[in-house]
């Protein structure tokens, strides 16, 4: 395997990482309430300007950063959980489907109104450099965001599958009457859930400010690629959408280098959808 | 319940009236005032390009509705309003074309047929000016261009569509000059890779470029193109890094333009030169972004400042103070573009559409009443202005661009190979 090769996958690897971190959130929410947020891109972009913002400030990188932004984005959706979405849920699909899209509206203009068009960068190089291992070039900042998709997949996972608050949030997601009569409150449940899938696209938000563009419609790009991962991973399940982001990052790159960069978004979405046909609920969801 | 009711019926016509009531003004206002369209990303990928064009042009509105005797015999400055119309001022109204040719064309079509602008100008992307102005050409509106270059937007025998900017041909020939001249000063320049996007305006000029390229045996060794608005561009950068061209030829919007750089300095390529295309590397916010790691990035311009006093630098301080920001070439060639359509308007003493449509074919502006540095505007009979021109200018220090070519009109000598960080 030419050594070039090497550096692609493990780009590919690096960039699958950061598309699973923040589409760790709308797996949650998604399998969760079977609510299809459109407003998601849209929260990673808040994460990304609240760093943006500390550091504009106080002059800290994420360290300071992405717990701020994981916090303002956590209570955040606290907020459209009671605010929009316990409403929309009751009413018709499209009602639930035009409510979050508006939402995401309203989140893209009011920052390009307040920010402006230009684009912003934290500063390169912010939480280190570029450094070689055997030659391949990694970047620190890249390689933290991929060590943190991990850490917040085995969080979320772990919380699901061996915390009783867990084993209620997905007995509300199961069947929400059965849950009230066992003494589980839904409503709270949900809110929690809005809670922490926000709060997961505010920490992948500052991550990514660091070697990403910041401008207001940067989750618009990044949505479109939220869905596919988690889609393909499987609703509901936070492990597959780990797998499938590292997937789809290597197919990108692969693709990318060994084609032609404009085939590359053919090739993962004609896998895509080829691979839905066989297995509709995806890697690793549940059938 | 009632109450709620209320509420909503109250919500939704408020919103009816709000998207309704962008009414066209009465008749009688005419008169007075020139109602002008504009046609600019005011969101999406190039919407920095396109929040600088709309400072830029509304810097040239407060230029020509009011008296502003230190430009001299600058065209329109010297009275408040247009004096062919009795006085009359300019107002321009904005619209987004949210980087979508469909949207664009949209947009167009909302401007000529509710706000009944008597002239469009915009709209930055080739590929949404060749739609936009479509609209144009039905409804007989004429519709300038100052910044779009890719070549067919003039090859369509349309009769209400000007160009004033230097169009893709044009730079070939500038590029193919210009890497001559270095090669006789040393540098290595016989491998030539184009990297560019696929929208019209890179599909078009890297087409283009090879073209005229391969018309004075130059052959473009490596084409590489990628899908505009990337979310990550590493496969591309190490295709280059593994041919290792001499020269490669960026033809990029802004977003794409910073993740290219920053991939480039992840990944350790500095290739030995790179001549970027304008757009997104003449943007301010990629210079904020980027500058301090793209040093040595030769571009094409036809702006300069001038000395202190000069009718340009007033300009560029109006600009700067407007903007917050220097004049870029980009905005410099779009408030150039409109500065000759309202002219044009001036000149034929009328807001009738044919009136102005003929004023525009007659336009003969000499370069001491143009603030780019063409040699004139002069359109032909296809609507492209012939002496149109450009330079070429590198990013020195990170933080201005600074002409370097010809040496005529050179403020330094240029720097190889290229620097980056």
């Amino acid at each position: 395997m030419s050594f070039v090769l090497v550096q692609v996958i493990v780009g590919g690897l690096l960039l699958g990482a950061v598309y699973a971190l923040f589409s760790s959130g709308l797996t949650l929410v998604w399998g969760m309430m079977n609510i299809v947020n459109f407003a998601h891109g849209d929260f990673v972009m808040l994460g990304m300007y609240v760093a943006f913002v500390v550091f504009t400030l106080f002059g800290v990188g994420p360290l300071a950063g992405a717990p701020l932004a994981t916090l303002l984005l956590a209570t955040l959706g606290v907020v459209v959980y009671f605010g929009l979405i316990r409403d929309i849920m009751k009413g018709p699909m499209l009602a639930q489907i035009l409510g979050t899209f508006g939402l995401a509206l309203l989140l893209r203009y009011s920052v390009f109104w307040w920010f402006g068009a230009n684009f912003l960068s934290l500063p390169q190089n912010i939480v280190g450099g570029t450094f070689a291992i055997f030659g391949l070039r990694i970047e620190a900042s890249r390689l933290l965001a991929g060590a943190v998709a991990l850490l917040v997949t085995l969080g979320l996972h772990l919380l699901l599958t061996r915390t009783s608050l867990g084993s209620k949030m997905l007995a509300v997601a199961e069947d929400s009457t059965a849950a009230q009569l066992m003494g589980i409150r839904p409503d709270t449940m949900q809110a929690i859930a809005w809670a922490i899938a926000a709060g997961a696209t505010g920490l992948a938000g500052a991550l990514i400010a660091t070697f990403f563009y910041i401008v207001p419609t940067v989750g618009e790009t990044l949505g479109i690629v939220a869905f596919v991962t988690v889609s393909l991973g499987g609703f509901g399940s936070v492990p597959g959408a780990l797998v499938a982001g590292l997937l789809i990052g290597v197919i990108e790159s692969l693709s990318g280098y060994l084609i032609g960069a404009v085939y590359k978004d053919i090739v993962v979405y004609a896998l895509f959808l080829f691979f839905l046909w066989f297995r509709p609920q995806g890697l690793m969801g549940k059938a | 319940m009632k109450f709620r009711r209320f509420l909503g019926l109250f919500c939704a016509a408020v919103i009816s009236a709000a998207l309704a009531g962008q009414g066209s003004d009465s008749a009688a206002a005419e008169d007075k005032v020139v109602k002008i369209g504009a046609v600019f990303p005011m969101t999406g990928g190039a919407a920095s390009a396109g929040v600088h064009a709309k400072y830029a042009i509304e810097v040239a509105m407060d230029i020509i509705n009011n008296a502003h005797p230190e430009l001299g015999d600058f065209p329109l400055a010297k009275n408040a309003g247009l004096a062919g119309l009795g006085g009359a001022k300019v107002d321009v109204v904005f619209a987004d074309n949210q980087g979508s040719p469909a949207t664009g064309q949209n947009q167009a079509l909302r401007l000529i047929t509710e706000e009944k602008v008597v002239a469009l100008t915009g709209a930055y992307q080739s590929g949404i000016t060749l739609t936009a102005s479509a609209i144009a050409e039905r409804y007989s509106i004429p519709f300038v261009n100052g910044e779009s270059v890719a070549a067919n937007l003039t090859e369509r025998g349309f009769k209400w569509f000007f160009r004033t900017t230097p169009i893709a041909s044009d730079f070939a020939k500038i590029y193919y000059e210009f890497l001559t001249d270095m090669k006789a000063a040393g540098a290595k320049t016989d491998n030539v890779a184009l990297v560019h996007d696929n929208t019209e305006y890179g599909t078009s000029v890297a087409g283009t470029i090879t073209s005229a390229f391969k018309e004075k045996g130059l052959a473009i060794t490596l084409d590489v193109a990628y899908a505009v608005n990337a979310t990550d561009v590493q496969s591309q950068v190490l295709q280059l890094k593994e041919k290792n061209p001499d020269v490669v030829i960026m033809i990029s919007y802004t977003s794409d333009a910073i993740l290219f750089s920053k991939t480039m300095q992840a990944l350790d390529y500095k290739p030995p030169m790179i001549v970027a295309d304008d757009s997104g590397y003449s943007d301010p916010s990629f210079i904020k972004a980027v500058g301090k790691i793209s040093q040595g990035t030769f571009n094409r311009s036809s702006w300069s400042v001038g000395p202190p006093g000069s009718p340009t630098a007033i300009i560029a301080d109006l600009y700067k103070k407007k903007s917050g920001d220097e004049m870029d070439d980009t905005a410099a060639r779009e408030m150039q573009g409109f500065f000759v359509l309202v002219d044009a308007i001036d000149r034929a003493g009328s807001t009738e559409l044919a009136k102005i449509q003929a004023a525009l074919k007659a336009t003969d502006l000499k370069p001491e009443q143009l603030m780019m540095g063409y040699k004139g505007v002069k359109f032909d009979d296809k609507g492209q202005n012939i002496l149109a021109s450009g330079v070429i200018i590198q990013l020195q220090d990170g933080e201005n661009y600074v002409s370097v070519w010809p040496k005529a009109s050179a403020a330094k000598a240029p720097i190889v190979p290229y620097k980056g960080w």
